[in-house]
């Protein structure tokens, strides 16, 4: 099927890597990838900020870029959390990747190798917004050598929250010290989720410590063939 | 205080995090299982939805159903448009009787309107008789937590309270039974001799003008039944129209709070019975600023609560920060979309963004209080109401909205962002980096990739 990538600001800007993944893993499993290049920001930060009239333009703007897609596709689940509610023009057309994959493509096996020590994260939006469920632990424990390896209070929030973390910054660092406490507990290579935002927030702070352990988005692992 | 400054002071506190972290983390589990023995918790929660909505969509109404039906019963109704007015109704209750003390059984409301204080003004003293409630106030201390008020102490510190206030210097064993003995010793001796109690309310059923609160320790049923005279104060939002809607709450209600099946003591009284009881009942209907939250079509679904405090414990700042930070009797995610409602969003404008938006507090609420979307909602109003146009934050909103409006200006900023300048760099930068490093700028964004990669599918 053809189906349109909705990169978000976020990644397009900072973390690449997640789309580039997101365009090798579909393509593997046969799927043409668009990219409308019109596409900038879905308005969230706007939203959850308060500031409802700057985000209105955003929404619009959104809507009217991918008015032709079929079918869309984000690797981020807060993003896509927030289209739903906010744009029901695209709401039923718009699918976070696992689940696109696990829906819509009918896949959970994805041909993934990725022979590591892997944690994952599930994203608050992912789990509470999108009810995504064991969709994207299914598709790691089809992925050829992982070994995933649970995480203690895993669905408790990491702290990121958006302008929360910098708003909010001690609050959301005496959060993000108890998620890293569980993360580095697992004694993972890798800490995985569907949001690269919290993966920005957990990554953050483990560089900083100089922990030694790395973060990748989802699709990133899905995407790999080592 | 700004919500900012309160959670750093509290943050620093190690036993109240320890003390916290423990409670809620049990507390927590507890009511996993309790709610997931009831097949039709979900239809539960939605058919208390329902009810909530209907009684505040016919407030008026419902209200003077009540009033009738608890006159009618025997009982004395007054009406109160703030905290004053409620609080000069009880101290007038308290006089008529001769005396200088009230029994309390421990109510929400008469903390929200600062009734012990206002009695005290008066020369009154209210006696807390809740156990937990009885801590916080020997210890001239503050609420932490909605059910569970002196959650943030531990029992060596409850211990040494009690040694220097009620057990008047005897030394006292520190296990559980002991502590309770001496808080029932010292309460016993008020049940037998004050003549004059006050409570809260659960519920009230408009349709019997039976009034009903729900409770743990049987220190509210002592309040209710030997006093000469009750004085019950609620919200005008406390009510339900009907007595067979009460089935959903009592259900939702105990599991919720203390996860139990059904809490120990639950009392239901209507207007006054010869020779049982109290023989002089007042109901004070109270407004405090109810009438106005009402009015906010969004915001109006904060008055559905039942003060299950589910929410508190499952809230990852609530956990982290404790109730003191809240400054509120409403702490927690409820307390941070109630409290800027009922004072005034000027009164605590930062409430709204006390919260990372994680979502765990809608997803317990029995009576499904979205309360994520009331947070964005009220953030909204404040940067409406509040904010000058001219705050840092909101130049680089309106900077950011700018820089997304076209596609040749986005991709402007992205190249500004990778030599870290310009609009999207400078709204991350500022309060991360104390604990967290920025990423390293990638050497192409995603859509310099997708050109240079030609792939099929370009500029569709």
């Amino acid at each position: 099927m053809q189906v349109a990538l909705f990169i978000t600001c976020f990644n397009d800007t900072l973390f690449p890597q997640t789309g580039r993944a997101v365009v090798e893993l579909l393509e593997r499993l046969g799927h043409r990838v668009t990219f409308p290049e019109e596409q900038t920001c879905c308005g969230q930060m706007h939203v959850n900020s308060g500031y409802e009239h700057e985000a209105a333009r955003l929404l619009r703007r959104f809507e009217r870029v991918f008015a032709d897609a079929d079918a869309i596709v984000s690797p981020s689940a807060s993003c896509v959390g927030l289209v739903r509610e906010r744009i029901p023009a695209v709401a039923d057309r718009t699918f976070e990747l696992t689940e696109l994959l696990v829906d819509r493509l009918g896949v959970v096996d994805v041909g993934a190798s990725f022979p590591h020590r892997v944690t994952l994260h599930p994203t608050c939006h992912s789990l509470r917004m999108l009810h995504v469920g064991e969709r994207p632990r299914r598709l790691l424990e089809a992925v050829r050598g992982i070994e995933l390896v649970e995480l203690e209070q895993a669905t408790e929030c990491c702290g990121f929250g958006g302008t929360f973390a910098v708003k909010n910054a001690e609050t959301s660092m005496a959060m993000l010290s108890d998620k890293l406490r569980h993360v580095l507990d697992t004694r993972a290579e890798v800490c995985t989720a569907a949001d690269s935002s919290c993966l920005m927030h957990i990554g953050g702070a483990l560089r900083r410590q100089r922990a030694g352990m790395r973060t990748m988005h989802i699709a990133e692992i899905l995407a790999a063939q080592e | 205080m700004s919500f900012q400054a309160a959670a750093h002071a509290t943050l620093r506190d190690a036993q109240l995090r320890r003390n916290l972290g423990h409670a809620t983390e049990r507390i927590r589990d507890k009511r996993a299982g309790a709610v997931a023995e009831l097949p039709d918790w979900e239809q539960l929660r939605d058919a208390a939805e329902a009810i909530k909505a209907r009684t505040l969509a016919t407030l008026p109404e419902q209200l003077e159903r009540l009033e009738r039906a608890v006159s009618a019963a025997g009982g004395i109704v007054h009406w109160a448009r703030d905290a004053a007015e409620a609080n000069a109704i009880v101290a007038d209750v308290a006089r008529a009787h001769g005396s200088d003390e009230v029994i309390k059984v421990k109510s929400l409301l008469t903390d929200e309107i600062g009734l012990n204080e206002a009695l005290a003004a008066q020369g009154i003293s209210a006696i807390e008789t809740d156990l937990a409630e009885l801590i916080v106030q020997l210890g001239d201390d503050t609420q932490s937590h909605i059910l569970v008020p002196a959650i943030h102490r531990n029992r060596v510190e409850i211990r040494e309270l009690f040694e220097r206030t009620i057990a008047a210097g005897r030394r006292l064993d520190g296990d559980a039974k002991t502590l309770a003995d001496a808080a029932r010793a010292h309460l016993r001796a008020k049940f037998l001799s004050v003549p004059v109690a006050v409570s809260g309310a659960n519920f009230a059923i408009a349709e019997t003008g039976a009034i009903c609160v729900v409770e743990s320790e049987g220190n509210g049923r002592m309040c209710l039944t030997l006093p000469k005279a009750l004085v019950t104060v609620m919200g005008i939002e406390k009510l339900l129209p009907s007595w067979r809607d009460l089935e959903v709450f009592l259900q939702l209600l105990p599991r919720s709070s203390t996860a139990e099946r059904m809490n120990p003591y639950t009392s239901l009284w209507t207007g006054v019975r010869a020779g049982d009881g109290p023989q002089e009942f007042h109901l004070v209907l109270l407004d405090g600023g109810r009438t106005d939250v009402l009015g906010d079509e969004v915001g109006r679904a904060a008055l559905h609560c039942i003060r299950c405090s589910a929410c508190l414990n499952v809230c990852p700042v609530y956990e982290r920060v404790g109730g003191a930070a809240y400054e509120s009797v409403y702490p927690g995610p409820i307390g941070a979309i109630l409290t800027p409602q009922l004072r005034g969003l000027d009164q605590a404008p930062t409430l709204p963004w006390a919260s990372s938006l994680c979502g765990a507090c809608y997803e317990v609420c029995p009576v499904k209080i979205d309360i994520p979307t009331i947070l964005v909602h009220l953030r909204g109003r404040v940067v409406r109401e509040q904010k000058s146009g001219l705050s840092v934050e909101g130049l680089a909103m309106r900077a950011m909205a700018t820089a997304f409006s076209t596609r040749r200006r986005y991709e402007g900023a992205q190249r500004l962002a990778r030599l870290g300048r310009g609009p999207i760099a400078n709204a991350a930068v500022p309060g991360w980096s104390a604990m967290r490093e920025l990423p390293e700028p990638p050497k192409a964004t995603f859509r310099e990739w997708w050109r240079r990669r030609g792939a099929p599918g370009v500029g569709a």
